[in-house]
């Protein structure tokens, strides 16, 4: 009998006595990946879990409501104060300029790509859309700072070119692509029978796409606003080099603020390890965490309409 | 009308062209051959940035060694094995949240956990942990998509030529699928280049005075030496050259991987139309 002879027939022996079927081997590979398929969402229950760990104590020194409305933050006074309401101010301020430029900008570009541009201009813009979501945000913010600063002091005869509008600006840039791609797919899935029946209505073809098209998308364009306004929360470096860094509440747009991602990442390498500076960073975290949460929860919510109205 | 949605998705382009070219322009003066293989002299103000360069190659490759198998299995088990059910709805929520955690967090959770709880300190190891963790739910669906393409039909002739399900997904699908999956690879690589939060705490620091020799080591990186020289310290005119030339490097750095990771997928979904 030769050696390859005498493996087949001690396969076949083992499989004939039932100890390691097919169905066993299929069995056992299922569980393996199923333990490394969890991997996504025990990393998540991770993050939350030591978030809540090195954040929570700071609620026993001052209460979650004080937190939250204070408006002075001087973590290293003595005593210290820890009022988190300028960065949220800052947070929202420039979150919300920034979608007056990006959500236009996104769902125009998207509306382009899908309905009007020829596949020569879609196939080059598509990848510097992509291309655009990929830069390093620390480039974008130091573009911010070296280029868009200096002339809109010059221009606009400001005290610093670092502030709501400009960081609104740079976020707008880098969440532009995000609002595009992902509306673009959205309108693009649309049924082509639709618009041809409008079309074969005798609408135009502008009509098609203002009254058919952009209401059947509808909940498609919302997730992509909701992901793109998310990223532009979560976005840290480009907030913490352009915003200006003063943890004010702005009272206008020309006011330098600082974000709650950039507060955690200016001051997080100067505070003592679980000290309250370091239980208030942490805790900030957890907020920004949570608000981005929320917003994806909100993002599932349309995906999920929209996949049930094809 | 249509004008205007022309002009928003031009604004896009001249966007990206005015600030790939004022990076450029500014940046391309300071790079030369010394600018990449020197040590910085001069308290950082002179010389190479050599040692950012190393870091981040180290910590790309780092994130990437951990993210890649862990998203290529975590695909297979949601494309390949999972029926759809509460379990699998509960993994891909949770990897959509995933991906909307912001960066900084990454950060701070990298810091309690990898630098702190399992002791690693900052180092190079710490910081390409939490890059993977930050890269994972991209190489997850670039992966998941890859999966999606390879057209159902050769699963089933697979499977009717009594090939069992595991046999049909590690000589079938995944060869077929896995030069796509190179294109998830590709950009984690870059995108993990790219980032800075997650490194800050973790891994990155202004200065070292030596090459890192161990994954124990403390790194310097080029996003963080960007933002540092741009933003702290006493030279921020005088080293103005040097931040140019860094970003432009790290620019050149991320557009390539992306472009070729672009191409890549390009090419590769006229292959498989030619399948179906």
């Amino acid at each position: 009998m030769s050696a390859v002879e005498h493996r087949v027939a001690t396969a076949k022996t083992i499989r004939a006595r039932g100890l390691i079927t097919n169905r066993t081997i299929d069995l056992i590979v299922h569980i393996i990946f199923l333990l490394i398929g969890a991997s996504g969402i025990i990393l998540l229950a991770l993050i939350a879990l030591f978030l809540m760990m090195e954040g929570l104590p700071i609620f026993e020194k001052i209460s979650f409501w004080d937190f939250i409305t204070g408006t002075e933050w001087y973590p290293t006074y003595v005593p210290p104060d820890y009022g988190i309401l300028p960065m949220i101010a800052g947070t929202a301020s420039v979150v919300a300029l920034s979608a007056l430029f990006a959500i236009p900008l996104g769902i125009g570009t998207a509306l382009y790509l899908a309905e009007i541009a020829p596949s020569q201009v879609r196939s080059v813009v598509k990848p510097v859309i992509e291309l655009i979501e990929g830069l390093p945000t620390v480039v974008i913010g130091f573009f911010g700072m070296v280029v868009v600063a200096p002339w809109m002091q010059n221009t606009l005869g400001i005290s610093t070119g670092l502030n709501v509008l400009n960081a609104a600006i740079m976020l707008a840039f880098m969440s532009v692509p995000t609002i595009a791609s992902i509306a673009e797919d959205a309108i693009y899935s649309v049924p082509k029978s639709m618009r041809e029946g409008a079309l074969a209505l005798g609408a135009t073809r502008w009509e098609t796409i203002y009254s058919v098209v952009f209401p059947a998308s509808l909940t498609g364009i919302s997730t992509a606003v909701v992901l793109g306004l998310a990223r532009a929360i979560g976005e840290t470096m480009v907030v913490l080099m352009v915003a200006g860094g003063a943890a004010i509440i702005p009272e206008s747009i020309f006011d330098p603020v600082r974000p709650m991602p950039a507060n955690i990442a200016a001051e997080m390498g100067n505070a003592p390890f679980r000290g309250e500076h370091y239980h208030a960073l942490f805790a900030i975290g957890l907020i920004l965490f949570f608000i981005t949460f929320m917003f994806n929860a909100v993002a599932t919510y349309f995906a999920n309409k929209y996949r049930q109205f094809e | 009308m249509f004008t205007l949605l022309s002009l928003t998705a031009l604004i896009n382009v001249l966007a990206l062209v005015a600030f790939l070219l004022f990076i450029a322009i500014n940046g391309i003066q300071a790079i030369s051959w010394s600018f990449i293989t020197e040590m910085p002299r001069a308290s950082m103000t002179q010389g190479g940035i050599l040692p950012t360069i190393v870091g981040t190659v180290y910590l790309a490759i780092g994130a990437v060694l951990f993210a890649f198998p862990i998203g290529v299995c975590t695909a297979i088990y949601l494309n390949e094995f999972a029926k759809d059910g509460f379990w699998v709805r509960l993994i891909r929520q949770g990897v959509v949240n995933l991906a909307g955690v912001p960066s900084v967090v990454y950060g701070l959770f990298g810091l309690a956990f990898f630098v702190i709880i399992l002791g690693m300190g900052v180092s190079l190891i710490a910081g390409a942990l939490t890059l993977a963790a930050f890269i994972l739910p991209l190489v997850i669906a670039s992966a998941e998509e890859s999966l999606r393409a390879v057209p159902q039909n050769v699963r089933e002739a697979s499977l009717a030529l009594g090939a069992t399900k595991w046999q049909t997904i590690f000589k079938i699908v995944l060869p077929t699928a896995f030069a796509s999956m190179l294109t998830g690879l590709i950009l984690g690589l870059s995108r993990a280049a790219g980032e800075t939060a997650p490194i800050m705490f973790t891994a990155a620091v202004f200065s070292t005075a030596q090459l890192p020799s161990s994954i124990f080591d403390e790194v310097m990186a080029m996003p963080y030496h960007i933002y540092v020289l741009a933003t702290a310290g006493t030279n921020i005119e005088e080293t103005r050259p040097l931040q140019y030339g860094t970003a432009l490097l790290l620019l050149m750095i991320v557009v390539i991987l992306n472009l070729s990771a672009i191409l890549l997928r390009n090419r590769l979904q006229k292959r498989f139309k030619r399948y179906n």
